[in-house]
């Protein structure tokens, strides 16, 4: 396959990825700021979500202050924000474009049809609608564009970079929501009332992993076990370690000979999750492993694109 | 002026290869014509088989309007144009081989050197380079008009990369998922082998040695307003399409980057003009284009489909000289009719043209889509002042036609159905072996009345040509 085939294919299931996981952030972010709470408490957990994007810079340019619809406006539609979901919508939509011969009829009208629908809305027609609900939106297209993609996609090599796109920003984003969350909630733990379980139901809910919670443990919710779960589980498809896996799998499909290194770090990434244990986690430091967990991630990342995505070309 | 009907006669009796079409329509009720035709609208749309140039957010795709009413055409005409199609390629080919080599053309005075040495698109990089089979024009794209019964005349031959071909194939499909009823009824010769043919060809024409090459699509990108044509046939022959910055020349050699690293590349369907292929020999600025591809095609380690420099020989300027090749090259008459061109670079022939400017088309050399060109009998008298103050000012960058009474066919419009004025373009195929082209090509309909321009460009629609078989 065309490099560059593999690189539009790759970023395009990493935006539509990263426009659910956001969408899924903002959501839980704005549940919990329903709880009552101090001003204080509720802008901090706004800037939390600017700051673990590094985008402090681009909003203070933009905004005066850090408040909940501020930093929605900024997330959700703002067109000069890459990392808005509406410019995630749209260059997934752009780099579908680019290889309309490559996936299926059904693959590239969802992806046209959501950004086609996406740019129609104005943020106060979002927000005044009912802002969960463009949430709700997002992570439908989301699936449904993962559902086409399963349903009518040859399961070839053009799958496997697709997958992979997919699974190394989920491990990214749901380490960034339980690094962002975990902290903000973690010093109130130490009493669990009644405000913590809504919390804690709250950012299981924004992963698809209250049920999973109910199932896995049949126990009250605790804060290891939430990082147990999202972080450890094999099974649980938004955790680590089933992305990990994932990313190891589908990098052993593709496999060439510049890929030895960037192999080795994904199934060393792996075997470490695959053998760890949450108490060793979290009596390091949780913080701190899932920063290093993220910049792993990220080095990932450019092995895959220095591999095989944007090879370097031997001088003519 | 009196217009050949293609389906009608002059005493409004159907013509006898049009009957059993002519039966149909009569016995198919409007309503399902209708419905049929809107349902043609809807599937082009769908398939995003359109032409214009894509804005920034993709919104504005024109479709080219598509007409159920085919053309027809008996067999017998079409052996005949066939043979005259070979013929022409064939000698237009070996010009190419010749003016790149020995020039012996030029030597035996049929064609004054300077019209060739000095026309823009003569490339002197390709002088004493040896191509594959000595084939230089792989596709063609040859325009065709008729004029009376049996009367057909070449308009222009595109060497470069001509377009279209995707829509004679799409334009098949669609006719026989509307009516297959139609095909029942009639033998009409299937075209949707093209691409295998082309195929064929270009994997006939790869560099000395390649026994199993790799034939990729040159496109400039999704941005291009061919760019459905460029996936499309890309797709139907199971080759990659490539862009410029996909490829890569080392050692003389043409590479593709690709996810199990470099991959040479050996015949290149380029759909990017000459003047972009290369910044290190032509336009520097170019980023559409490959840097030292040429090295590599001069090394004759990659084949370009079309060759570098094939513009020379289908210029308006070189155009009227066809025929002198047909007798220097093959030693055969022409079959099939050029239309006699002045060239209003000679000075009595420009007193000619300036006197008659209301009669004649007036075109530019290196025109094409249909841009540049009066057409005296509808222009306006500003038109035609516009004109003569051109040609006067740049004499030899102009040729002059009589206005041919183009054929018309009927043909759905807003009133109803109507006569529209046509040409057809096939799409002819060399290797160096053979010569070969599927049954038909693409028929433009100028669907504005009275209109002989029938470019896409301007307005123009398709319809499905039809060569009935005995």
């Amino acid at each position: 396959m065309l490099s560059r085939t593999a690189d539009h294919l790759f970023w395009m299931s990493r935006y539509i990825e990263r426009a659910e996981n956001l969408a899924r952030l903002l959501d839980v972010t704005w549940q919990m700021s329903l709880v009552p709470q101090p001003v204080e408490v509720a802008n901090q957990n706004w800037n939390a979500i600017i700051a673990l994007n590094s985008l402090e810079e681009a909003f203070a340019k933009k905004y005066a202050t850090v408040n909940a619809e501020n930093v929605l406006r900024f997330m959700v539609s703002d067109t000069d924000n890459y990392a808005s979901i509406h410019s995630c919508l749209r260059l997934a939509r752009e780099n579908a474009h680019a290889v309309r011969g490559t996936i299926t009829t059904e693959m590239w009208e969802t992806l046209n049809s959501t950004w086609l629908e996406a740019r129609e809305k104005t943020f106060e027609q979002l927000y005044n609608a009912g802002i969960a609900d463009f949430f709700e939106w997002v992570k439908m297209r989301s699936s449904l564009s993962r559902g086409t993609t399963l349903g009518t996609l040859l399961q070839d090599v053009s799958y496997h970079f697709i997958r992979l796109g997919i699974l190394l920003e989920r491990a990214d984003n749901t380490a960034r929501i339980l690094d962002v969350k975990y902290h903000v909630l973690r010093p109130h733990g130490e009493e669990e009332g009644a405000t913590d379980f809504y919390q804690w139901g709250a950012l299981l809910r924004s992963v698809s992993a209250f049920e999973v919670y109910r199932k896995a443990y049949r126990d009250v919710i605790t804060p290891e076990r939430v990082a147990e779960l999202l972080i450890l589980r094999m099974d649980m498809p938004r955790s680590l370690h089933f992305c990990m896996n994932g990313v190891v799998k589908n990098l052993d499909l593709i496999a060439n000979n510049l890929s030895n290194e960037t192999q080795r770090q994904a199934g060393l990434l792996h075997a470490q999750l695959h053998y760890a244990r949450v108490e060793d986690i979290l009596e390091h430091g949780l913080h701190e492993w899932l920063t290093d967990f993220m910049d792993r991630i990220y080095l990932l990342g450019n092995g895959i694109s220095k591999d095989f995505l944007v090879p370097m070309v031997e001088a003519a | 002026m009196n217009f050949y009907n293609e389906m009608m006669d002059a005493n409004g009796g159907v013509r006898s290869h049009y009957q059993g079409y002519d039966e149909w329509l009569k016995a198919t009720p409007p309503e399902r014509i209708a419905r049929k035709r809107a349902e043609a609208d809807l599937a082009f749309h769908r398939v995003g088989i359109t032409f214009a140039v894509y804005g920034e957010e993709a919104g504005k795709e024109r479709l080219i309007p598509f007409d159920i009413i085919p053309r027809i055409i008996p067999s017998a005409e079409w052996t005949s144009m066939q043979a005259g199609l070979r013929q022409r390629v064939k000698a237009l080919n070996m010009f190419l081989n010749d003016i790149y080599h020995d020039q012996e053309i030029l030597k035996a005075g049929k064609i004054p050197a300077e019209q060739i040495l000095n026309n823009a698109q003569y490339r002197p990089v390709m002088k004493g380079i040896d191509v594959p089979g000595g084939v230089y024009a792989h596709i063609a794209g040859v325009d065709i008009v008729r004029a009376g019964a049996g009367e057909f005349y070449v308009l222009e031959d595109n060497l470069r990369v001509p377009s279209g071909v995707s829509y004679m194939l799409e334009d098949r499909k669609m006719m026989m998922r509307l009516f297959p009823e139609l095909f029942a009824k009639h033998k009409v010769a299937p075209v949707q082998h093209y691409p295998d043919m082309l195929l064929e060809k270009l994997r006939a024409v790869a560099p000395n040695g390649v026994s199993d090459p790799t034939v990729v699509v040159l496109t400039p990108g999704a941005y291009n307003s061919a760019y459905f044509e460029h996936t499309f046939l890309a797709q139907q022959m199971g080759v990659e399409l490539v862009e410029g910055r996909d490829l890569y020349v080392k050692n003389e050699t043409v590479y593709m980057r690709t996810t199990q690293g470099p991959q040479r590349v050996d015949v290149i369907y380029r759909r990017i003009d000459d003047d972009y292929m290369d910044p290190e020999v032509f336009r520097a600025d170019s980023t559409l284009g490959v840097p030292g591809i040429l090295r590599a095609y001069q090394a004759g380690n990659v084949t370009l489909a079309n060759a570098i420099g094939t513009g020379v020989a289908d210029d308006k300027s070189i155009y009227p000289y066809v025929p002198e090749m047909i007798r220097f090259y093959l030693g055969e008459e022409p079959t099939l009719n050029n239309v006699p061109t002045h060239m209003c670079r000679k000075p009595e022939e420009l007193k000619y043209v300036l006197a008659h400017l209301s009669e004649l088309v007036v075109k530019e050399v290196h025109g094409a889509g249909g841009y540049g060109m009066l057409v005296g009998p509808a222009a306006t008298k500003a038109e035609i002042e516009r004109f003569r103050a051109l040609l006067i000012a740049k004499p030899d960058g102009y040729i002059a036609q009589p206005t041919l009474a183009l054929s018309n066919c009927p043909t759905f419009v807003e009133e109803g159905i109507a006569p529209r004025h046509l040409d057809l373009r096939p799409f002819v195929l060399s290797s160096g072996k053979d010569v070969d082209m599927v049954p038909g090509g693409l028929t433009r309909v100028a669907l504005t009345e009275g209109s002989l321009v029938v470019n896409s460009s301007q307005g123009g629609g398709t319809k499905d040509t039809w060569i009935l078989e005995n």
